[in-house]
């Protein structure tokens, strides 16, 4: 919170410049149902860390913890900075419609763009955490069995649920040979012989979902899993091989546990192909070659990038979350969360004596006075504007 | 006009504008343009505003030389990659932050200051390694002419192009996707601009302006107030964003406020001010009208000439000015200074704060008691510049 101080030029040097960080005011964060605790208290902890009063919308689809979250919060929260709005699409619609100092959002692109239209009416800045198709290029040189671990474990533990987890792969055929059975061993290994009786696999959030996913599991062919029970909502860990780029699985972002494999030949193809697309959120390349890695890291684009893992980075404070494109705008956790909600204050403290220092700036200007202005305003960079 | 943008994304595309080194090169080509055409530049920005050269110089094109000497040495270290704490389940990886380029930038300057506000953001642009395509604004002509003339002859041509045109053109332009927009200029096209942003989910920065208070307190050293005030307001005939738009003061002041105002406007442009070479003009017949209708019904202390030939408006203080009325309805951006009379600090915040934020808020104090109250004013009132004038300790 403490102000930061800016360094001064000649012109200013018996000033104080300092950028103070403020709230911005009424800050409106509209949540998902993927992670609906973590990816709406997170960002409230940063508001009211700022100073900001909230208006909270957690995501209708996850109803229990919506229940939870009206009840609690206003035991804990003073009720006058704080409210909880609870409702659907039309509500939430209404709800843009007032004039916020503030909007963070989580959730799917498409919705997105209304919730920055809205936002545009009353100029209002935003932060979208949104998601996409998240690729994970597999080299050739690497080892199937590492990959199959960090690749196949937080995001099954989520359904793949998650807007950070790899959507795709992308390996050679023979490459996706040695993949399969690595897959499946590390499937077994986590989840059982059968995973729908594991206790560590979650299911789909709702029907709406489970369809949309069920549907998806036409594409190219079963390569592990495919299995559904529609009474559950339950759908099993699926590897898809055989894809292709037109079919659906490979045009909306996944979100749920199916994997589909995409050949390429080589790293410079996988560069292709992702550049093709929209930039993702996150990026994930394997291999042993770190000039490998580094071309996929400098060739491409997107919010996160990592190197030979599969989730690891979301644990670090100290990196931020956030997406580029149509993965999203803005960035947060730790003290990004604080930066997102604060106001950064430029301010210009000047002593009201020496006034004849000041003479230079004043007009009738002449050919001195423009010769001492050009020494004064010097090599560090000032704007009179 | 999709088809320019899509030339300038392939080019993007190529990667061409990405190593430090083409970055570095093309600010230097930059720089060398703004030193070898400086004439032309100034007789440019000269045309457009009616400044003198050694004004347009002062106002703008030393704060571009400034900014990319800046770049230039700072450039190098930003590039790199920043290293951040770890954690113990990250302990054996390396985790750090990469700035990348976006993309193509498309940039809309203002034609208030017309060469900077069009070439700073440039300038950074291109520092972070995007492809550009600069829109200046049509109301400065020939600044604009000379944009679209000088920057191929130095900067990489496939990578940032200059686009000129009216609404027609700029709206054309807004449907294409970028992968990020800067916009200098009013509140009402920011919108536009945002609403046609958010079709493609672009991010946008927005430099927009508002009406920017000024509040004098009664314990302070009103002629270095008013020298500072008059400086700042009439400067570029106040057409500046950030100029002082209103003065909030006790009803006392206002008398002496108005003289040592026109005392200091004598000082600074002489008896005649029409004859002065740094007092500028209105930039064209449609402001100029506009600002005049401003002076309806209002008390004129001083100044209120006007000569629409050559679009001059005198510097102008009206006092008893009523808040209801149109000149402290819209941002002013011309030399017409009202004075709103407030009571006392306390209700010069509540009137700050029923209005808009604004882009800079000037305080003038002497009481060094008031550095408390100060940060009561600083929590209240939310702006981006916030400038107190303290006694010197």
């Amino acid at each position: 919170m403490k102000d930061t101080p800016g360094s001064t030029n000649l012109l200013t040097k018996l000033d104080s410049a300092f950028v103070r960080k403020e709230p911005f005011g009424l800050v409106l964060i509209i949540a998902p149902w993927n992670y609906p605790v973590n990816l709406t208290l997170v960002p409230l902890v940063g508001a009211l860390a700022a100073g900001n009063c909230v208006v909270l919308k957690p995501s209708e689809i996850s109803r229990g913890t919506e229940k939870v979250l009206a009840e609690v919060l206003p035991q804990y929260l003073d009720q006058s900075c704080f409210a909880v709005v609870l409702g659907g699409p039309e509500e939430t619609g209404q709800l843009l419609e007032h004039k916020f100092d503030y909007i963070f959002f989580t959730g799917e692109g498409a919705r997105s763009g209304s919730v920055m239209t809205a936002a545009a009416k009353h100029l209002t800045p935003v932060t979208l955490e949104l998601g996409g198709k998240n690729p994970c290029y597999v080299d050739d040189d690497c080892d199937p069995q590492i990959v199959a671990n960090r690749v196949a474990w937080v995001p099954i533990l989520q359904r793949r649920q998650t807007c950070v987890a790899p959507d795709y792969l992308l390996c050679s055929p023979e490459m996706q040979e040695r993949l399969l059975p690595a897959l499946q061993s590390t499937i077994t290994r986590f989840y059982g012989d059968d995973p729908q009786s594991s206790p560590d696999l979650g299911r789909i959030i709702n029907q709406k979902q489970f369809q949309r996913l069920r549907a998806l599991l036409g594409c190219g062919r079963v390569a592990i899993g495919g299995q559904s029970d529609e009474r559950d909502r339950y759908i099993a860990p699926t590897v898809l091989v055989d894809v292709q780029e037109t079919e659906p699985v490979m045009q909306e972002e996944i979100f749920g546990p199916i994997l589909p494999i995409v050949n390429v030949r080589g790293v410079d193809e996988a560069i292709e192909f992702i550049n093709r697309r929209e930039k993702p959120l996150a990026l994930y390349a394997f291999s042993n070659s770190s000039q490998v890695v580094n071309q996929m890291l400098e060739r491409t684009s997107s919010g996160g990038f990592v190197g030979n893992d599969g989730f690891i980075y979301m644990s670090l404070p100290s990196v931020p979350l956030g997406g580029v494109g149509h993965s999203g705008m803005g960035r947060y956790h730790g003290k990004f969360t604080f930066d997102t909600f604060s106001h950064h204050r430029a301010c210009l403290l000047c002593p009201t004596g020496l006034e004849k220092l000041n003479n230079i700036r004043y007009p009738p200007y002449s050919d001195r006075g423009q010769q001492l202005a050009r020494w004064a305003l010097g090599s560090q960079s000032c704007t009179l504007l | 006009m999709e088809r320019e943008v899509q030339r300038v994304r392939q080019a993007f595309l190529s990667g061409r504008s990405r190593p430090l080194r083409f970055r570095l090169q093309q600010l230097e080509a930059l720089r060398r343009m703004v030193q070898e055409r400086e004439k032309d530049i100034l007789a440019a920005i000269g045309s457009d505003l009616c400044k003198s050269e050694l004004n347009a110089y002062t106002q703008e094109v030393i704060s571009v030389l400034g900014e990319i000497d800046f770049m230039l040495e700072n450039l190098p270290e930003w590039v790199t990659a920043k290293p951040v704490k770890k954690n113990l389940l990250t302990m054996l990886d390396e985790a750090y932050l990469q700035p990348q380029p976006l993309g193509v930038v498309l940039i809309i300057g203002a034609w208030n200051y017309p060469f900077v506000l069009t070439i700073q953001p440039l300038i950074g642009a291109i520092a972070a390694g995007n492809a550009v395509i600069i829109k200046p604004s049509e109301l400065s002509e020939n600044t604009a002419t000379i944009l679209a003339k000088l920057l191929p002859q130095y900067l990489d041509q496939d990578l940032y192009i200059v686009i000129n045109g009216g609404v027609e053109e700029t709206t054309e332009l807004l449907k294409q996707r970028f992968d990020h927009i800067l916009y200098t200029g009013n509140t009402a096209v920011g919108k536009i601009v945002m609403e046609a942003a958010a079709k493609h989910l672009t991010p946008v920065t927005l430099e927009l302006g508002g009406k920017s208070p000024c509040y004098i307190d009664k314990d302070c050293d009103l002629d270095i107030v008013c020298r500072r005030i008059t400086w700042g307001k009439y400067m570029n005939c106040g057409q500046t964003c950030i100029a002082p738009d209103y003065i909030l003061c006790e009803a006392s002041l206002q008398n002496q406020i108005v003289q040592k105002i026109k005392e200091t406007v004598k000082e600074f442009y002489g008896e005649n001010v029409k004859e002065s070479p740094d007092y500028e003009r209105i930039i064209n017949r449609r402001h100029f009208k506009r600002i005049l209708s401003l002076l309806e019904g209002q008390k004129i202390a001083f100044g209120g000439e006007t000569d629409e030939a050559t679009r001059y408006i005198a510097p102008t203080v009206l006092t008893d000015v009523d808040p209801k009325t149109k000149v402290m309805q819209e941002e002013i951006f011309g030399p017409v200074l009202p004075i709103v009379p407030v009571k006392n600090v306390d209700e010069a915040i509540n009137f700050i704060n029923e209005r808009e934020k604004p882009l800079a808020l000037y305080v003038f104090s002497h009481n060094h008691k008031v550095p408390v109250e100060w940060e009561l004013i600083m929590e209240n009132i939310l702006s981006i510049l916030f400038l107190i004038s303290v006694p010197v300790y």
